[in-house]
């Protein structure tokens, strides 16, 4: 079908509780989502078939839309007049996502090329095995032995250099004869991208025991990374294997008219064309129940990173043990015993689905939040590092470099845009919640905007966007972006109260706003302007992104919050004293208007 | 009638339940369709492959890999006891001679003449699955295990720490809000399911470990009692695997709450009796909650009933709160308004009316609260 075909589209969204259903219409020229429908997602016992929470998240679609797309269990294809769709399209998360394994010789090369190559495909990964990981031989091995991964990604050796590490890792993985976690009696995929030279031998190794399926180098030298082609056939074999064995995927399959996308890498998707689309740097985050994603484009290099343990709910008690009490308690603005704080996250983590009834509770939610996004994103700038992506070129002191000091692509300072996903960002009470969670999160530098996906539509968008970019970027602008609004943050250090920016803003509406910005406060302006131009003067030590002192003009948006005046300096440290810090918090809460007084 | 749907946890007198105990590689199954079975009888074995350990012979024997086939005294398939000797060279002068020795006792699994390491296989070991609960096999999968259906009291806790045992139920306690203090622990409670009320605290627990107890059921603990215990923090809540000498279930939560008075009625009517016990807990993908499970019917009871699971509430039905500002507070549900409301923190929420023991009502969001099932 050609795009131009496309008129009406469903798609849906099956992660591990809900299946999520958007029906998409074209009015006019332009791609509208217009309605939605939910139900639980039905992978495991009693259903067992994933199709079920699709076609009950479709039947509330027909419902509420008055179009009939269901006849019985088959979606209607093409659409006519107020019958059926044009293509059905879904990603899927359900029942755990694509877990990987990788393998590589040596942990900061290979191994992270893996790492980088495996994440990129949407995959959770389990381990990252190397021969220089610090671990005994044995440990390696019962290590691959109890983890059940979907498959297994191995590398490691430049084309034509030494094969003794990587055949070493073959022969571990082959010693340790690891069992797929769906479908006991079939053999663990194993994808092959290292050393071209050691192709005989890890055929002679593993061709028995595994379902290895061969493919180009991800680091044909130590200059260059070449992650798509294994990617690829991560793909592929997430819809021919892992898929297959899932609870009513090979029906699923059949229904749709594009290839299921694992959900993180539809969303990796559509942060890369809206990047693109902008020439924007862009920060995407979707933090969960148990998982934090962030994803990122910097100079047009796509990042992914998964936090598998860091969540609200069932993982809130691992943001605990890995910040630690104290960085969460530095977010709140009153006292409250250790003990007390402890078993409220413990009792959320065993009953995750309650919510926070007063605002004390919400707070502490918001400072855990914080915490979260904060680790996720400490994590995702230790691999979003160094090599400039697929098929490009470095020279082999970028390359040493590296290893040694992991140089950050992620520059807050360029940072253009932010995107918050999940429920504490996207259904907090109070919209300038969500902006100063992420602002107090990442410190952005000089001019951020920021948005939220207010019910999550990427995933749908991201696997939409393969048959038709136009409709997927279409339905991103206008209903799954909920602008907030601009950050505008100088960088430096100053005394309280100091004058550090004067500021002025032109909406496209003609409205206009100015003022003095003073170290240690933070101002917001209700701003509503969907287009405006900024002028910032900062003063000599602070930095609006064009150098210590220099006037800095830009466009920027209003939107549900405003604008966002961060004095507090970067990089910005909370007051040691106790009360003091207090006040401080209590001060910028008020400022915002974050919660009701 | 308005009713919500609010999964809640198990208490039931008596009911009928399936379990089923698999191995998790192929095995043999040793108990036949129909079979009775007792708790501590093995329902299927199997053997793990043994620990694999490698010794790098080329490095030791400062060769290159592909010449190690001429130095190896053993080959593969070959068992090895440990400290025989694998591999050693041949000099002229004895002085210079380097013998590779057998980390472990085992088998030679390979020989590779790229890497030039030796891979050693340790014996297998046996892991026999118990039946873990009495009652009759209904279900034989082949290699794998069994299906058992026993019939008794099944009590779900909502978090825990250990894995399966057995034993006596011993209630120490006088009421559900009383503490389960150390010195009412005794040499008798060895080997026991001992009862706790309100909150065991970490000497609790200690001392239940001193005296061999092996399981104690309470209210709540401190979570900050329980990282002393573990030496860590628990992050994700999937239990079950914790060598503390000792499961933990607590019915309630985390701080100190009395158990709820229906649990700490049910679980005393069984005082005495053996009972079968997990502290296994997973929260995400599969849910599974401790249990106790104390085959046969309390006396009071004449019927066994298959478990229902109504999952939802209506008007009158008892519920627990869980959590803050009311947390742990029992009540019942007195209305269910159908429109969304909006809470203390500001958020839109579907909520229910509670009338409290004291004829207080008030008002909690529908996600904070779990119906106490009977």
């Amino acid at each position: 079908m050609s795009n131009k075909d496309l008129e009406v589209i469903i798609a849906t969204d099956c992660g591990s509780t809900t299946t999520k259903a958007i029906l998409i219409e074209k009015k006019g020229d332009t791609y509208r989502q217009t309605f939605r429908g939910e139900a639980p997602t039905t992978v495991e016992a009693p259903f067992e078939d994933v199709t079920k929470g699709v076609l009950n998240s479709i039947t509330e679609v027909e419902e509420l839309s008055g179009r009939k797309i269901l006849d019985g269990e088959r979606i209607i294809t093409p659409n006519n007049g107020n019958v059926g769709a044009d293509i059905y399209v879904s990603t899927s998360s359900a029942g755990g996502g694509l877990q990987m394994m990788v393998a590589g010789a040596v942990k900061a090369m290979t191994g992270e090329s893996a790492q980088r190559c495996a994440l990129g495909a949407g995959a959770i990964v389990m381990d990252v095995l190397a021969s220089n990981d610090g671990r005994a031989d044995h440990e390696k091995i019962e290590r691959i032995r109890q983890l059940r991964p979907d498959m297994m990604l191995l590398s490691g050796g430049t084309d034509g250099g030494t094969i003794t590490h990587v055949v070493e890792l073959a022969q571990f993985l082959k010693a340790a004869d690891p069992k797929p976690r769906l479908g006991a009696s079939y053999k663990l995929p194993v994808i092959y991208a290292g050393n071209n030279k050691a192709h005989d031998q890890i055929k002679a190794i593993l061709g028995d025991t595994t379902a290895l399926i061969i493919t180009e180098n991800l680091r044909p030298s130590l200059e260059r990374e070449n992650l798509m082609p294994a990617r690829h056939k991560i793909h592929d074999i997430f819809l021919e294997h892992v898929m297959q064995q899932a609870p009513g995927y090979p029906r699923l399959m059949k229904m749709v008219g594009a290839p299921i996308m694992p959900t993180p890498a539809a969303v990796g998707t559509m942060t890369e064309k809206f990047a693109k689309a902008n020439k924007f740097n862009v920060l995407a985050v979707d933090i969960g129940g148990a998982t934090t994603d962030v994803f990122s484009v910097f100079s047009e290099v796509f990042n992914r990173t998964v936090s598998a343990n860091l969540g609200m709910s069932y993982s809130i008690s691992n943001v605990m043990a890995e910040a630690g009490l104290a960085n969460i308690l530095r977010w709140l603005p009153f006292d409250i015993e250790e003990q007390d704080l402890r078993n409220r996250l413990k009792n959320k983590m065993i009953r995750p689905t309650t919510i926070p009834q007063t605002v004390e509770d919400l707070q502490i939610e918001h400072a855990v939040s914080r915490e979260a996004l904060r680790l996720a994103f400490d994590q995702h700038k230790a691999l979003a590092v160094g090599l400039k992506g697929v098929q490009q070129e470095r020279s082999i002191s970028d390359a040493f470099d590296q290893t040694s000091s992991g140089a950050s692509l992620i520059n807050v300072m360029r940072l253009d845009y932010v995107i918050g996903s999940g429920g504490i960002l996207a259904h907090s009470p109070r919209r300038t919640q969500s902006m100063l969670m992420m602002i107090d999160a990442y410190q952005p530098e000089g001019v951020t905007r920021m948005a939220v996906d207010s019910i999550f539509m990427m995933p749908h968008l991201g696997v939409l966007a393969q048959i038709s970019e136009k409709a997927a970027l279409d339905v991103f602008y206008h209903d799954c972006l909920v602008r907030m609004g601009t950050c505008l943050a100088p960088k430096g250090l100053a005394k309280e109260g100091q004058l550090i920016m004067e500021w002025e803003v032109t909406g496209s509406d003609g409205s206009r706003q100015a003022g003095e910005l003073r170290f240690g406060d933070i101002i917001h302006v209700p701003f509503a302007a969907p287009k405006a131009k900024l002028v910032a003067k900062p003063v000599k030590g602070f930095d609006m992104g064009a150098g210590s002192g220099n006037r800095v003009e830009a466009d920027i948006e209003g939107g549900v919050v405003g604008l966002v005046l961060d004095g507090r300096g970067r990089p910005f440290n909370l007051a040691k004293d106790p009360s003091k810090r207090r006040d401080d918090l209590n001060k910028w809460y008020k400022a915002m208007s974050m919660y009701p007084l | 009638m308005a009713h919500a749907y609010t999964p809640g946890l198990k208490v039931m007198p008596c009911t009928r339940l399936v379990k089923k105990r698999l191995l998790p590689i192929p095995g043999k199954v040793l108990a036949a369709l129909g079979q009775q079975v007792d708790s501590l009888d093995i329902v299927a074995q199997t053997e793990l492959p043994g620990k694999v350990f490698s010794v790098n012979v080329a490095n030791r024997l400062s060769v290159g890999p592909e010449e190690i086939q001429g130095y190896m005294l053993k080959k593969e398939g070959e068992a090895v006891k440990q400290g025989e000797i694998l591999a050693e060279n041949k000099p002229f002068l004895k002085w210079f001679k380097t013998s590779v020795e057998s980390p472990v006792s085992g088998t030679v699994e390979s020989v590779s003449f790229i890497t030039g390491q030796v891979l050693l296989r340790e014996p297998p070991k046996v892991l026999p699955i118990k039946a873990y609960v009495k009652g009759k096999v209904v279900e034989v999968t082949p290699n794998f295990g069994v299906a058992i259906e026993a019939e008794g009291t099944f009590i779900q806790g909502i978090f825990g720490v250990g894995g399966e045992t057995n034993g006596e139920i011993a209630v120490a306690v006088a009421s559900p809000d009383e503490d389960l203090q150390p010195e009412a622990i005794k040499e008798i409670h060895k080997g026991k399911i001992v009862i706790g009320g309100r909150h065991a605290s970490l000497a609790t627990i200690k001392r239940a470990v001193e005296m061999g107890v092996n399981a104690i059921v309470v209210g709540g603990i401190h979570d900050r009692d329980l990282r002393e215990l573990l030496g860590y923090d628990i992050g994700v809540a999937v239990t079950g695997n914790e060598q503390l000498g000792v499961t933990v279930i607590v019915t309630e939560g985390f701080g100190a709450i009395p158990m709820a008075e229906y649990t700490f009625k049910l679980i005393s009517s069984r005082n005495g009796e053996n009972a079968s016990v997990s502290g296994a807990t997973q929260i995400r993908a599969g849910v599974m909650r401790p249990e106790i499970i104390v085959p046969g019917f309390p006396k009071n009871v004449t019927e066994c009933k298959k478990d229902q699971g109504r999952g939802w509430i209506e008007p009158g039905d008892p519920i627990r709160i869980i959590r803050e500002p009311h947390f742990g507070v029992i009540g019942t549900v007195k209305s269910l308004p159908p429109e969304l409301t909006v809470i203390g923190s500001e958020s839109h929420a579907r909520v229910l009316e509670v009338t409290l023991d004291g004829g207080e009502v008030i008002v909690v969001p529908r996600a904070n609260i779990e119906v106490l099932e009977k």
